[in-house]
C-alpha cells in the first residue's frame, strides 16, 4: 500500500507545482494587458491626480514581483483583494457564486455520469444494432449543438409550451431544496446533454477495446452470458480511460458553464466572470481563473488516483 | 482403439466446414474434418500454425471465434447437435460440460478478479454449488494439482502467481464443474521446459482421476506423445491421418507426418575453437547489469565467442539471456565489466560507438512480425542499413539488396517492392536476417529466432543460418530456450540461471554427463518422443520434486514469475 501513497503524494506535489506555475501565468498575463489599470478603471475623463491616487491605493507603484507575492500570499489565505468596481472583498463576491456553480455541476454530474456509463455499457453490449446507432447519433447531435441553443430549445419545450419548469433559474434565500432542484432543472439538463456523449462514447470504446482479450474469450467459453461478460469481465478493466474522461467532463461542468448560466440567468461564477471581464475588474478575473485552474488540476489528480486504484497490479503488489 | 467402444462416443464431428472472413470474402479454413472422441479418451490434435487446430477445438464447444463461422457439417456432443442448437443451449454447455484451457493463463485470467472468484464463477452461475462450497472444492482441486499453499493461493490476483502455477489454476478452473470434455489449447507452449513438466503431469493426473475426455492441441510432438491416446495430424484445414499414439510414433503412413517426425534430425558438425591464437571476436568480461535502480539481473557474466562459431546461450525466461544481448549491443550499459570486440573494448553505450563498431553488433529478433515496420517496403528495410553502413546509392544499392535477397533465398524481383504483412512468418524472419547481413557484420545475435516458427520452417531458417555462417564466416550468439535447437547448431553452450553463468563449454561436453545440476535439470526436462518419457521421469524425480520445486535454489527462494 505504501507504493500507492507514494504515487498519490507525488501526483499531489506535481499538482501544486502546476498550480503555482498557473498562478504566475494568470498574474502576469493580466499585467501584460496594454494600458494602465488605474486609467482603465477610472475611464478617459479622470484627472492625473485621481489616477495617481488610485495607483497609490492599489499599490501599482510597487515592483511587479512584490505585487505578485502579496497577491499570492493573500490568495493562499483566501483573500483575493478587493473588487475595483464595488470596492468590496473579492472572496465574498465569489464564494456564494462558486457554491452555486458547484451545486449546478453536482446536480448535472449526479444525473450525467451514471446515465452515460450505463448507456455506454448498453451500447457496448448491443454494439452495431439499431439501438447503438441511435444512441450514437442522438448523443453526437447533443454534443455538437451549442449549449445556448440546447438551452433555448429546452426552455421552449419544457417551459414556454408546457410550463413544467421555470425558464429562469433565479435563486432566493430560504428556498427549499425541492424548489431549488426544480428551479435549476433546465440548466442541469442542458449540461447533462452536453457532457453525456463524450463519457458514453469513451465507455463504449474502452469496453469494446477489451473484447478481443483472451480473458474475455475465456469468460465466454465459461458460458457466461453477454451482459456478464461485459459488466463483470470487461468493465472492471476499462475504468482507467473512463475515469479520465469523467474527470475532464466534471471540470467542464464547473469551468465551461458560462453560456448556460447566462441563458438561464443563473447566479454562478461564470456570470460573475463575464461581468468582471467586461468591466475590467481584474482581481475578480484573476481569482476566477485561479479557481478554475485549481478545479482542473484537482479533478485530473482525482482521475489519476482513481486510475491507479482501479489497477489491481498497483492495489495488490506481489 | 480397443479401449473405447462405440456406445461411449461423446463427441462426433463429421465433415466440419469452417470459414474465415478475410479480404471481404469468406474463405474456407476447415475443409471437412471428421473427429470422434470417446468418454475418457485424450485426442492429440497436431499441426503447424494455420492448420486449424484451435478453430476445431473451439468448434467442439459450438463456438466460432470472431471472424469465423461454421458453414457446414455436424457437431454432435452427447447426442445434442450443436450446429442447429440455439445460442443459449450451446452456451449452457460451456464451462459446465465442456471446458477450455487456454494457451496463456497469464492473459486468460481476468486481471481484475481473484483467481478463486474466477474459478467459482461457472459453478455458481450454473447453480451447481453455492459460492462457499465451490471455494472449498477449488481448494481441493488446487491441492490435487499440487499447487503450493492450496488454501490460500486462490485468494491472490493473477499477477501475483507465476506462469506455471496459473496454468495449473486454469486447469483446476476447467475442472470446476466436472466437465465431460476439456479442450486444452497449447497449454504449455508459453512455459519453460522445467515448468512445462509439472503442468503436463498435473493435467494428465486430473484427466485420469475424473475420466475426463480431452482434446489436446499442440504443435509439439513430444508433448502430445505424453498426453494422448490417439493422435490426429492436420494440415491446412484437412486431416492428414489419425492413429493411436504408439502407432503414429512408430509407423506414420503419410509423407507429411514423416517429415514432421524427421524435423529434429538437422545437425551440423561441431566446430572447435581455433588453436592458432586467434582472438575471440566478442568477449564478455565480468559483466554486471541492472535495469534502472532494480536488482542485479546479470551477475559476473563472462564468455567468449570465436570467429565463425556459434555459441548458444540457454536458460529459462528471466535468466538474463536477452539482457546479455542488450549489454553487447550497447542498449544497456553494464554497471561493471566490459565487452571486447576483436580485443578492443567497446564503449558501454551505443551512442558512443563508432559506425564501424555499431556495424558489428547486429541482431535478429524473435518476433519478425513486430521487428519489421509493416509500412515499409522490403527494399527499404534491407536497403537502409546497406546505405547507412556502406554508403551505397542508386543502382549499387539496388544490386546489393538483390544480392542480399538472393542470399536468403528469396527471389529479388518478387519481394523487392512488397510489404512485411504480405509475407509468411518464415519469409519475414528471412528478411530480418537479410537486414542484419546488410551491415556486413562479423557477428550476429540471434534472439530466439526460431521459437515463434513452425518446426519445418524453423529448420529452414537454421539451415540458412548455417549456410550463411559457412559462406560469410559469421559468428553467432544464439539465444534460445530450446535445447533441440542447441543440439542441432551450436558449437559451444553457455548455460545461464538467475543472471549467472552456471556452466559453459563445447556442446558435446555439455550434452554428456556429468552436468551441473541445473544443466541436468534443463536437459532432462525436454520432452522426448517416447510416450513413456514423462512417466519414467516422474518416477525418477518423485512427484513432489518436479518443475519449479526441482528448480528451487538452495535458499528455497521461488523462481520469479514468468508472467
Amino acid at each position: 500500500m505504501s507504493d500507492i501513497f507514494k504515487l498519490v503524494a507525488k501526483r499531489l506535489g506535481l499538482g501544486l507545482v502546476t498550480l503555482f506555475v498557473v498562478s504566475i501565468l494568470i498574474f502576469f498575463a493580466v499585467e501584460l494587458l496594454p494600458g494602465d489599470i488605474a486609467q482603465a478603471v477610472l475611464g478617459q475623463g479622470a484627472t492625473e491626480e485621481t489616477v495617481a491616487r488610485l495607483r497609490e491605493r492599489m499599490g501599482l507603484n510597487d515592483p511587479a514581483i512584490m505585487r505578485y507575492l502579496n497577491w499570492l500570499g493573500g490568495a493562499l489565505q483566501g483573500d483575493f483583494g478587493v473588487s475595483l468596481i464595488s470596492g468590496t472583498s473579492v472572496t465574498e463576491a465569489i464564494t456564494q457564486r462558486f457554491l452555486n456553480t458547484l451545486f449546478l455541476a453536482a446536480y448535472a454530474a449526479v444525473i450525467a455520469v451514471p446515465f452515460a456509463i450505463i448507456l455506454g455499457v448498453l451500447v457496448a453490449l448491443m454494439r452495431d444494432t439499431l439501438f447503438d446507432r441511435a444512441a450514437n447519433v442522438l448523443t453526437l447531435t447533443s454534443i455538437s449543438s451549442p449549449e445556448f441553443f440546447l438551452g433555448y430549445v429546452l426552455i421552449l419545450y419544457l417551459s414556454v409550451k408546457t410550463g413544467w419548469f421555470p425558464a429562469i433559474s433565479s435563486l432566493s434565500p430560504g428556498m427549499g431544496f425541492g424548489e431549488l432542484l426544480e428551479r435549476t432543472f433546465l440548466p442541469a439538463l442542458t449540461l447533462v446533454l452536453v457532457v453525456t456523449a463524450h463519457m458514453m462514447r469513451m465507455t463504449r470504446a474502452a469496453i469494446i477495446n477489451l473484447l478481443a482479450s483472451p480473458y474475455i474469450e475465456m469468460a465466454r467459453l465459461k458460458g457466461m452470458p453477454p451482459w456478464k461478460v461485459i459488466v463483470k469481465h470487461a468493465l472492471p478493466n476499462a475504468w482507467a480511460p473512463i475515469i479520465n474522461v469523467v474527470a475532464l467532463n466534471l471540470a467542464y461542468l464547473i469551468t465551461g458553464v458560462v453560456l448556460v448560466e447566462v441563458v438561464f440567468v443563473y447566479p454562478g461564477i461564470g456570470q460573475l466572470l463575464v461581468d468582471a471581464v467586461s468591466k475590467r475588474d481584474f482581481p475578480i478575473v484573476q481569482a476566477c481563473c485561479l479557481i478554475f485552474a485549481a478545479t482542473f488540476i484537482l479533478l485530473n489528480l482525482a482521475a489519476d488516483v482513481g486510475s491507479i486504484l482501479t489497477n489491481p497490479r498497483l492495489r495488490h503488489p506481489k | 482403439m480397443g479401449r473405447f467402444s462405440e456406445k461411449d462416443v461423446l463427441l462426433d464431428i463429421t465433415d466440419l466446414q469452417i470459414e474465415g472472413y478475410s479480404d471481404e470474402t469468406w474463405v474456407p479454413i476447415i475443409k471437412g474434418v471428421d473427429l470422434k472422441l470417446h468418454r475418457g479418451e485424450v485426442l492429440g490434435l497436431i499441426g503447424e500454425s494455420g492448420a486449424g487446430k484451435s478453430t476445431i477445438g473451439a468448434a467442439a464447444m459450438g463456438y466460432a471465434r470472431d471472424g469465423t463461422r461454421i458453414s457446414g457439417g455436424s457437431i454432435e456432443f452427447d447426442g445434442m447437435e450443436l450446429t442447429t442448437a440455439s445460442e443459449g443451449e450451446r452456451r449452457a454447455l460451456r464451462g459446465s460440460r465442456i471446458a477450455y484451457v487456454a494457451q496463456s493463463a497469464a492473459a486468460s485470467f481476468n486481471p481484475a478478479h481473484k483467481i478463486i472468484d474466477q474459478h467459482t464463477e461457472a459453478p455458481v452461475h450454473y447453480r451447481i454449488q453455492k459460492r462457499m462450497e465451490a471455494q472449498e472444492d477449488a481448494k481441493e482441486l488446487y491441492e490435487r494439482l499440487r499447487l503450493p499453499n492450496p488454501q490460500e493461493i486462490g485468494f491472490r490476483y493473477p499477477h501475483q502467481v507465476s506462469g506455471g502455477q496459473l496454468q495449473r489454476a486454469m486447469t483446476a478452473m476447467a475442472m470446476s464443474c466436472r466437465p465431460d470434455l476439456i479442450i486444452f489449447d497449447e497449454p504449455t507452449t508459453a512455459l519453460d521446459v522445467t515448468t512445462q513438466i509439472e503442468v503436463l503431469a498435473a493435467i494428465r493426473d486430473i484427466v485420469d482421476q475424473f475420466n475426463t475426455a480431452a482434446i489436446y492441441i499442440t504443435h509439439d510432438l513430444a508433448v502430445v506423445a505424453q498426453m494422448a491416446d490417439t493422435i490426429k495430424v492436420l494440415l491446412k484445414g484437412e486431416e492428414v491421418e489419425q492413429a493411436t499414439t504408439d502407432r503414429m510414433l512408430t509407423d506414420p503412413q503419410e509423407d507429411y507426418t514423416k517429415s514432421l517426425w524427421a524435423v529434429r534430425s538437422f545437425k551440423r558438425p561441431q566446430k572447435a575453437r581455433p588453436t592458432d591464437g586467434t582472438k575471440p571476436i566478442v568477449s564478455v568480461r565480468g559483466v554486471d547489469a541492472s535495469y534502472t535502480g532494480g536488482d542485479k539481473v546479470l551477475d559476473d557474466v563472462s564468455f567468449d565467442i570465436y570467429p565463425g562459431m556459434t555459441v548458444a546461450v540457454v536458460g529459462e525466461s528471466g535468466s538474463g539471456k536477452s539482457t546479455t544481448a542488450r549489454v553487447i549491443t550497447g542498449l544497456l550499459p553494464p554497471s561493471k565489466g566490459e565487452v571486447l570486440f576483436d580485443g578492443e573494448p567497446l564503449p558501454p553505450r551505443y551512442e558512443d560507438r563508432s559506425r564501424d563498431q555499431l556495424r558489428q553488433a547486429q541482431m535478429i529478433y524473435q518476433m519478425a512480425d513486430t521487428a519489421l515496420n509493416p509500412k515499409v517496403r522490403i527494399r527499404e528495410i534491407i536497403g537502409r542499413p546497406a546505405q547507412f553502413y556502406s554508403g551505397l546509392k542508386g543502382s549499387a544499392l539496388k544490386q546489393r539488396v538483390d544480392e542480399l535477397l538472393d542470399l536468403i533465398e528469396l527471389e529479388p524481383s518478387q519481394y523487392y517492392n512488397r510489404y512485411p504483412p504480405e509475407l509468411s512468418g518464415g519469409q519475414k524472419q528471412r528478411i530480418g536476417i537479410a537486414r542484419a547481413l546488410a551491415a556486413e557484420p562479423d557477428f550476429i545475435i540471434c534472439d530466439e529466432v526460431t521459437s515463434a516458427l513452425d518446426q519445418l520452417v524453423a529448420e529452414g531458417i537454421l539451415k540458412l543460418l548455417d549456410r550463411l555462417q559457412n559462406e560469410l564466416g559469421l559468428a553467432y550468439m544464439f539465444i534460445t530456450h530450446d535445447l533441440a535447437t542447441v543440439r542441432s547448431i551450436a558449437d559451444e553452450v553457455v548455460v545461464m540461471q538467475n543472471g549467472r553463468v552456471v556452466e559453459q563449454g563445447p556442446k558435446e561436453q555439455m550434452f554428456t554427463p556429468p552436468h551441473h545440476p541445473y544443466t541436468d535439470l534443463l536437459l532432462s526436462s525436454v520432452p522426448e518422443m517416447d510416450p513413456n518419457w514423462l512417466t519414467t521421469l516422474l518416477e525418477e524425480r518423485g512427484v513432489d520434486n518436479i518443475g519449479e520445486a526441482a528448480g528451487e535454489t538452495k535458499d528455497g527462494s521461488e523462481k520469479a514469475s514468468s508472467a
